[in-house]
């Protein structure tokens, strides 16, 4: 009757089964290129798998920034050559001198595998806490792969590829010659690339896993297969990394659920690496802007929503364009609202004012129907409703990517959205009229280039200013603009045309470096 | 007696009015009204429009906490205007009938209509296997994320429902104007603020499209707007055949189901297992692969595309050429006007040929688009211009065709596997009009101005019953105009089961194997 229970303990993972079936020596890497499904065993020291770490967020931070300057493929393999090869250098089997297994560059090879290795499992705990630091790590994390892999040699990428025994299906010849006509049209083959193209090998394989093929309508579909040439192998290859990547990423995820206190599985006795992720985690902090330092600039007066229409003349294309669009509509869809209203929010303007700036500009609708359909929206942004967010003002890549305009609607980064000619006549209403000008700005936007566009514009319009604070800073001013979010473009402009109104702004203007922020943190409010 | 298309005040105040509900406030951001509604529309009807907000999922709302950077993802759906017209009939029929209880004069606002149209029409048998999948009640159903706006235009989100029959009896109680479908979540909805953020995240949902007639403003001209007509419908049905090939020939999938939504639209819902497991970048990997009309208001051409054409592209011009001359060039005849015909111009790749053109047009105002657009290769035959690319011609005239009736997504709400859609069956709350099914075997039949209207069929069952009294057992859905709809439903879920059935049996058999040692 008083049989006594087991006592039940809460069980940690049962270390033994954790690591069974993986052999605990030193690994051995044959390849330059790793798709990291085995896990390192070996001890590493507390320093080197700080220091390892640091230098992989290095690159991966390095990485995000380019890709929010919206660099082409090859900008971006410039870009990076020179941080990868000082922080996570990765020689090839086949680099100069012999390649003896004594040999010490064929060691220094190893070590250099090791700490990739390392680091990139050591980045994986430390970025496996939250959806938005996993999808970040693996979007990084794929580009450098596709870097890397795109830099090897031919003959070690297909002993790579072979190595990792894919299950992928190759099309019969008859198949091949049925398909002829479509299989080209598909990958988007001109009729005189075609012989060489339908030479190569097609593989067949559900449409899934190559999914940015499809997203580009780059591939031929057929009851869910897709029909990938060779050529596109590489696509295939970097879809199964994120792949299976994402999966591995998503089985922290699981195990964090099971261990609701402690995020990360057998870490639970060694404090000391938790502060160390913890660090990581957090300098992994997207560029963003930094409102709070703005908001009393213009000569310490404070902004009225009178002002805003002579404040016009220092604002990018992009919310000019909103503002003219408002001043002739005396309305602004929803998406053209929030982009206006937070950047007008970084500009300084108050809740109050910003409400008396719409109710205003909404001439044509009445206090009831303001207070229902847009007073809500209004102090949303400003974090006074709801969730009561503090949101920020979207920054270029926010406005290039995010929710991009249908008809009627003029958010949006006018240099991607507005067709040429039509950008070329708001130039003119920007005051530009130089014909080099114009040029060079279609070239950029033709080049899908639209923030150097805008930088051009700003350099254009603020040329004798820019000149000047060169002059004055003995020649050490900024060479060149780099225009990254709307209201660094204002506080540049208006700081250019109105010396000594905005001190010390520019350097607070700054996207927080990548490695520095903890803004993103820090700005809510709770 | 009140006039049905001059709602209430109640019936407007949104979310964005100030006393929102707690349960609304978390909606985040996305109380925002009138995103998608052109401007100044403001003015063309008295009534404001209503917009009720489609909030992101709290694991969107979790992430952007903690980023506290970007706006992203603030998901609506697009409310449709205000359909003027069929409230008349709407009024008439009501006034005829009487007798299921309804006071003459009320219409789809009526919380009495609503009230009976749940009651007695409602198919949720159907409606249950559909999201359920299976006989038997299980996540598919319970997990699912249901959103009601009520009477009182509250909106209620992260509802769910372990049976068809607590569901029922929700919706009778809390008799919505309208609810929407969300995803299937990794547990309970109505769990999700005592887990943790990562446990509560949408697993599935149908793949989902929706086109709207007010995406072809630019390019119809028989109406604009909230208003629609049988013309302008040829849009839609065009638009599904594209869409149908597409979807069913190149990716696979075998369980689309096309909705009316009530009003000017019509919704697709892709319920393949496969389509329903799609993650986002998948999502928007497929809306992209689909959308071919791209830009704002100011971006001039529209479609550019890469040649030689995709098959997806190529098949979808030979299907919508037929249609060309009829039902752009006749029906719509959209450059008749020379002003108006700038706009086709606009399109073509000549500067020489476009003056001869405008040069010919001139000297015969308002000559008719069919002429109009013969004229382009007649012009060209005769030499006018050297230079003259007859390729670049032929392209750009392609272009022309997939311009004009190429389907014009809403690609946002393909893009995002937490997207809400409103629920097939609803009932448009302005124009009163049941969302049905619409049958693709017989696309070209279906007319949305003879779709049964909510009050109209509540007449239906009155007059049923008073020639038969007391015949047996029928259901009321089978009283009414709105059986075949039904019907249907019943047909496409049979077919969706005994896929899902074949799916499971498969998986069990697999996992059998693999238990061996």
């Amino acid at each position: 009757m008083f049989r006594q229970e087991p006592v039940k303990r809460p069980r940690a993972i049962d270390s033994k089964k954790h690591w069974a079936g993986v052999d605990i020596e030193q690994l051995f890497y044959p390849h330059r290129l790793n798709f990291y499904n085995t896990p390192p065993t070996m001890e590493i020291t507390l320093d080197e798998f700080e220091q390892w770490a640091i230098d992989r967020l290095r690159i991966l931070g390095e990485i995000e920034s380019c890709l929010y300057r919206n660099m082409t493929p090859k900008e971006l393999s410039v870009a990076m050559k020179d941080p990868l090869k000082n922080f996570l250098p990765l020689g090839a089997n086949t680099a100069v001198g012999g390649s003896k297994p004594q040999d010490g560059r064929a060691n220094k090879r190893q070590e250099e595998r090791r700490k990739d290795h390392y680091s990139h499992y050591i980045l994986r705990l430390a970025f496996a806490r939250s959806e938005d630091l996993r999808k970040r790590f693996l979007a990084t994390e794929t580009v450098l792969f596709k870097l890397r892999y795109n830099s090897d040699d031919d003959k070690e990428r297909r002993e790579f590829i072979e190595g990792l025994g894919f299950d992928w299906e190759y099309l019969s010849f008859e198949e091949k010659a049925a398909m002829r006509e479509d299989l080209l049209a598909g990958t988007g083959t001109k009729s005189n690339d075609a012989d060489a193209v339908f030479e190569a090998t097609f593989f067949k394989v559900d449409w899934e896993r190559v999914y940015d093929l499809v997203d580009q309508r780059k591939v031929l579909l057929r009851g869910g297969k897709a029909y990938v040439p060779e050529s596109q192998q590489p696509s295939l290859v970097i879809a199964e990394f994120t792949a299976r990547l994402e999966k591995a990423l998503e089985a922290y995820l699981t195990i964090s659920i099971q261990l609701t206190a402690r995020a990360l599985p057998r870490l639970d006795e060694d404090d000391r690496l938790i502060p160390i992720l913890n660090h990581l985690s957090r300098g992994f902090t997207a560029p963003e802007y930094n409102t709070g330092t703005i908001a009393t600039t213009l000569n310490g007066a404070s902004l009225t929503a009178a002002v805003i229409d002579d404040l016009v003349q220092y604002f990018p294309m992009c919310m000019r364009q909103l503002h003219t669009t408002l001043r002739r509509d005396k309305h602004l869809l929803h998406n053209g609202r929030l982009q206006y209203t937070l950047f007008l929010k970084g500009v300084g303007l108050s809740v109050d004012e910003a409400l008396t700036f719409w109710r205003k500009a909404f001439s044509r609708i009445d206090d009831d129907e303001f207070q229902k359909k847009y007073r809500y929206n209004v102090r949303h942004s400003f974090g006074l409703e709801g969730t009561r967010r503090n949101y920020k003002p979207m920054s270029c890549q926010q406005i290039l990517t995010e929710r991009r305009p249908a008809a009627n609607q003029v958010h949006g980064c006018p240099y991607r959205e507005v067709a040429i000619d039509n950008l070329v006549v708001g130039l003119g209403t920007m005051g530009i009229s130089d014909r080099d000008v114009i040029r060079h700005v279609r070239e950029d936007v033709e080049a899908k280039k639209y923030h150097v566009a805008c930088s051009r514009v700003f350099e254009h319009t603020h040329a004798k200013e820019l000149k000047r604070e060169k002059e004055a800073s003995g020649g050490s001013g900024r060479l060149t603009e780099n225009i990254i979010h709307p209201n660094e473009y204002f506080i540049r402009s208006f700081g250019l045309k109105n010396p000594g109104s905005v001190e010390a702004t520019t350097s607070a203007a700054a996207p927080a470096a990548v490695a520095s922020g903890v803004s993103g943190q820090s700005m809510e409010l709770d | 007696m009140s006039k049905p298309n001059s709602p209430k005040e109640g019936d407007i105040a949104l979310p964005d009015a100030l006393d929102t509900p707690p349960e609304f406030q978390d909606a985040d951001l996305c109380s925002a009204s009138d995103s998608d509604s052109p401007v100044g529309k403001i003015d063309v009807k008295t009534e404001p429009q209503t917009d009720p907000p489609e909030p992101a999922s709290p694991a969107e709302i979790e992430v952007k906490k903690e980023e506290g950077g970007d706006l992203d993802n603030i998901f609506k759906d697009e409310e449709e205007d205000f359909f003027g017209d069929d409230d008349d009939d709407a009024d008439l029929l009501a006034s005829e009938v009487g007798a299921v209880s309804i006071v003459a004069g009320s219409g789809p606002s009526d919380p009495q209509v609503m009230l009976a149209f749940y009651q007695r029409l409602f198919p949720f048998r159907p409606f249950f296997q559909w999201l359920n999948h299976s006989p038997v009640p299980c996540h598919d159903f319970g997990h699912r994320e249901f959103a009601f706006t009520l009477q009182s235009s509250a909106y209620l989100r992260y509802q769910s429902f372990p049976t068809m029959e607590l569901l029922r009896k929700e919706i009778v109680r809390l008799n919505p104007s309208r609810f929407e479908i969300g995803p299937v979540y990794s547990a309970n909805p109505r769990d999700r603020k005592t887990l943790r953020k990562n446990a509560f995240r949408p697993l599935s949902k149908e793949l989902v499209f929706d086109i709207d007639l007010t995406d072809y403003d630019e390019v119809r001209t028989c109406c604009d707007k909230a208003n629609i007509c049988n013309l302008c419908w040829n849009f839609i049905t065009v638009a599904i055949k594209v869409m149908n090939a597409a979807l069913r020939d190149d990716f696979g999938f075998k369980h689309v189901l096309w909705v009316y939504s009530g009003r000017r639209g019509a919704h697709a819902w892709v319920c393949d297992k496969r389509a329903r497991s799609l993650d986002d970048a998948k999502r928007r990997a497929i809306a992209n692969y689909l959308e071919v009309v791209k830009g704002g208001g100011q971006a001039g051409k529209k479609v550019n595309i890469w040649r030689p054409l995709h098959p997806h592209i190529s098949r979808s011009l030979n299907l919508l050429r037929d249609r060309f001359e009829s039902d752009i060039l006749r029906d719509q005849d959209p450059w008749s006007d020379n002003e108006k015909a700038e706009k086709l111009l606009q399109l073509l790749p000549d500067k020489t040929l476009n003056d001869a053109l405008r040069k010919k047009w001139d000297n015969h105002p308002n000559r008719p688009s069919i002429s109009k657009w013969a004229d382009v290769y007649g012009v060209a035959g005769t030499g006018v211009s050297k230079e003259l690319d007859s390729t670049r011609l032929k392209e750009s005239r392609e272009e022309v065709v997939l311009e004009y009736m190429y389907p014009r997504l809403d690609a946002e709400v393909s893009k995002h596997l937490n997207h809400l859609l409103k629920s097939p069956f609803c009932v448009h709350p302005q124009t009163g009009r049941v969302c049905v099914p619409i049958d693709e075997r017989d696309l070209e039949a279906f007319d949305p101005m003879t779709v049964p209207t909510v009050v109209g069929l509540l007449g239906e069952i009155d007059a049923w019953d008073k020639v038969h009294k007391r015949e047996g057992k029928v259901d009321d859905y089978e009283k009414t105009s709105l059986k075949p709809y039904v019907d249907y439903f019943k047909t496409f879920v049979n077919g969706l089961l005994q896929d899902e059935a074949a799916v499971k049996r498969e998986r069990e058999g697999n996992s059998g194997n693999s238990m061996e040692f």
